[in-house]
């Protein structure tokens, strides 16, 4: 068993009328993903690539027993789409869309309290077990069947550090992109503690950058409940305090959330640390073997 | 998106939050009427900047007259003021504030932030006003109270309770009232941060805000049009790669950069200074890094003459490598840089994009690894 998605994942595209939203639609499909519903309000009787379009997720769940949703729908209205989803019980809500207000998610967060619904970012790439199942919009190509769990916060960093456990001859059970909002769904700590349950993982890259603490938490958790290896990479070491570096939760505040404090503290915690982004394959390679 | 004091204190009145009496003055011409609509003797004159630190710079002064107003505000007024939170520069003073002046009996400090651990509204308060909280929070913790609270204008009784057994029991309603109204504004007007340094008590006894900071969340600015903030006060490259829908942040180094994604462009900065160098900027072209927003990154990054080589570090995902690879020959082309130009492509297609540049012709240096790319990059920044 891999974690969170796998080959028997019915998946329903929320916003799947959109441009981005059948661009990366049809690359799931390709990829070999069950894509079994789109929700756009407004357009149910209509199909996409012979997928059959609803007005609700709730429809297109009764209709087809999807049980996770990707949501590509713009920022204005995104926040409403995943708690439409997290309504409508589905085990997972992967949120690929970028720029939603926090106030708006302070809100969804406020709304998932207490309810059995996972959500992945939003502001994030998605979710891949390699061969099985593509949720969201990273190059399937780049990724291999294998052992290693990746989460990351990053989009393009996470493929680098993808392509390198690769090229180095492994290959990845899962990978989670948990997005680089301030406020997200599943954090470091979540997907680190469902790769420890996963007999399918070996070890894991946690890839991290600057700003909040969840890198500090997911340390704490590693030294306590973890008996798996992790190597962790945290990017933003030269960035300037104050300053939100592209994504809205990358800024060291109040001399907060800096690399260097993170990187210190993960290395007490038993983490592999590694400081070059060009490392990250081989100190993989070096704690597996 | 950071707010002028002035525009916090209206957004304060239009929440009814008691302010003291204020005019702003965006000319010189104009500061004698805006002391007179002020409407009292005791005027106190501000320099607006997004930075704090203010007083300590010799932005702000007391005067009694409009003659003494106009005079001060025509040393700040096209000066720029530096502070010990801005760069050596300083920022630009396009705007005075003339306020009412306060008679203070104490300063307290109050602040309203996201609490990222618990997605949860923070309000920090602290006895010790005017100071920087950073200090106040290293040095004395104890006297940092902090509340986390729903998202929501109705704030707990409990925290105004507290607040008041620091500050005395009759500030115990109006507090209530204050906090309110101030969560009230933090959430309708997409708020990130708003700090209150200082909160004074008033020698009648009144809490009221004598400084107001506050920065807007940028995701936000779709549905608060109606704010307007000074882009003066930003670097002028920021502003323009703003304009043109690129994440760009200057930086103090001589190595240009242009990389696809937050993360990865992060990650291409800290393996530049691994290298020995200094990145001259943050550039974030994209996750699909088009053609379009290749060439306008190098127009962004060859406008900084301080730029002496450009490291391209592009991860070809969807978006193909030689499709990446022709949109650097073209911009290159259009833009004719006179620096090296040194190129990093990896992922999809990326032998055919690696051949493609290495036979346009073009002073492109195409790297095979990352550490290659770097160290050329640095290299090439230093001679």
């Amino acid at each position: 068993m891999s974690v969170l998605v796998d080959k028997h994942t019915k998946v329903l595209t929320q916003g799947i009328t959109g441009k981005t939203g059948q661009f990366h639609t049809k690359a799931c499909l390709e990829y070999g993903t069950q894509v079994v519903a789109g929700v756009t309000p407004g357009k149910e009787g209509e199909s996409f690539e012979g997928i059959p379009i609803f007005n609700t997720v709730a429809a297109a769940k009764a209709e087809t027993g999807a049980t996770v949703s990707v949501i590509y729908v713009p920022a204005p209205f995104a926040a409403d789409a995943i708690m439409e989803a997290v309504d409508a019980e589905l085990d997972l809500v992967v949120c690929i869309t970028e720029g939603i207000p926090v106030c708006d998610m302070a809100k969804v967060s406020e709304f998932m309290q207490g309810r059995e619904t996972c959500l992945i970012g939003p502001n994030c790439p998605g979710i891949i077990t390699p061969d099985a199942c593509k949720i969201g919009i990273m190059p399937g190509n780049i990724h291999k069947h294998g052992r290693i769990g990746v989460v990351s916060r990053s989009g393009t960093l996470t493929y680098e550090a993808v392509d390198q456990i690769t090229r180095s001859g492994l290959g990845q059970s899962t990978c989670i992109g948990i997005g680089g909002d301030p406020i997200i769904g599943t954090t470091h700590l979540d997907a680190l503690a469902l790769f420890q349950a996963d007999s399918e993982t070996d070890a894991v890259v946690m890839i991290g950058e600057i700003g909040g603490e969840s890198e500090e938490e997911a340390a704490d958790f590693i030294q306590t409940y973890m008996d798996k290896p992790v190597v962790a990479f945290i990017a933003g070491a030269t960035a300037p305090p104050g300053r939100r570096m592209g994504h809205a939760g990358a800024i060291i505040s109040g001399g907060h959330g800096t690399a260097k404090g993170k990187m210190d503290y993960l290395s007490s915690c038993g983490v592999r640390v590694v400081s070059s982004l060009t490392h990250i394959g081989e100190a993989v390679k070096e704690i597996v073997s | 998106m950071k707010l002028h004091e002035y525009q916090a204190k209206q957004l304060f009145r239009d929440y009814e939050i008691s302010v003291p009496l204020g005019q702003v003055a965006l000319s010189i011409d104009d500061v004698a009427r805006a002391y007179t609509d002020v409407g009292v003797s005791d005027v106190v004159v501000k320099a607006q900047v997004h930075a704090g630190g203010r007083g300590k710079a010799g932005g702000i002064q007391k005067v009694t007259s409009a003659d003494e107003a106009t005079a001060f505000a025509q040393k700040l007024l096209g000066s720029r003021l530096v502070t010990h939170q801005t760069t050596a520069e300083g920022q630009p003073i396009n705007a005075v504030y003339l306020e009412a002046a306060s008679d203070i009996e104490c300063e307290y400090y109050l602040a309203l932030l996201l609490d990222r651990k618990f997605s949860k509204l923070c309000i920090m308060f602290s006895t010790e006003g005017g100071m920087d909280i950073e200090e106040v929070a290293e040095k004395t913790p104890d006297a940092l109270l902090k509340f986390y609270i729903p998202f929501s204008p109705t704030v707990p009784a409990y925290v105004s309770r507290r607040i008041a057994t620091l500050i005395g029991k009759t500030h115990e309603k109006p507090l209530r009232e204050l906090l309110s109204k101030l969560a009230k504004l933090y959430i309708e007007r997409d708020v990130s941060l708003l700090e209150i340094n200082p909160l004074v008590q008033t020698t009648e006894g009144d809490l009221i805000p004598l400084d107001g900071k506050i920065e807007l969340d940028d995701n936000a600015a779709y549905r608060q049009k109606d704010i307007e903030v000074d882009s003066s006060q930003d670097n002028p490259h920021e502003v323009e790669a703003a304009e043109i829908g690129i994440s760009y942040i200057h930086l103090d180094g001589s190595i240009g950069c242009m990389v696809n994604g937050a993360g990865l462009a992060m990650a291409t900065m800290d393996l530049i200074k691994l290298h020995g160098g200094d990145p001259a900027n943050f550039l974030d072209v994209g996750g699909g890094a088009s053609a379009e927003q290749i060439k306008q990154s190098f127009w962004l990054i060859l406008k900084d003459k301080r730029v002496k080589s450009v490291l391209v570090n592009i991860f070809g995902g969807i978006m193909r490598c030689d499709i990446i690879a022709q949109g650097i020959i073209e911009a290159t082309q259009s833009l004719k840089p006179d620096v090296p130009i040194i190129v990093r492509l990896a992922g999809t297609n990326v032998e055919k994009g690696k051949e493609m540049l290495d036979n346009s012709g073009l002073q492109l240096i195409s790297a095979s690894t990352l550490d290659e790319a770097a160290q050329l990059a640095v290299e090439k920044g230093a001679s």
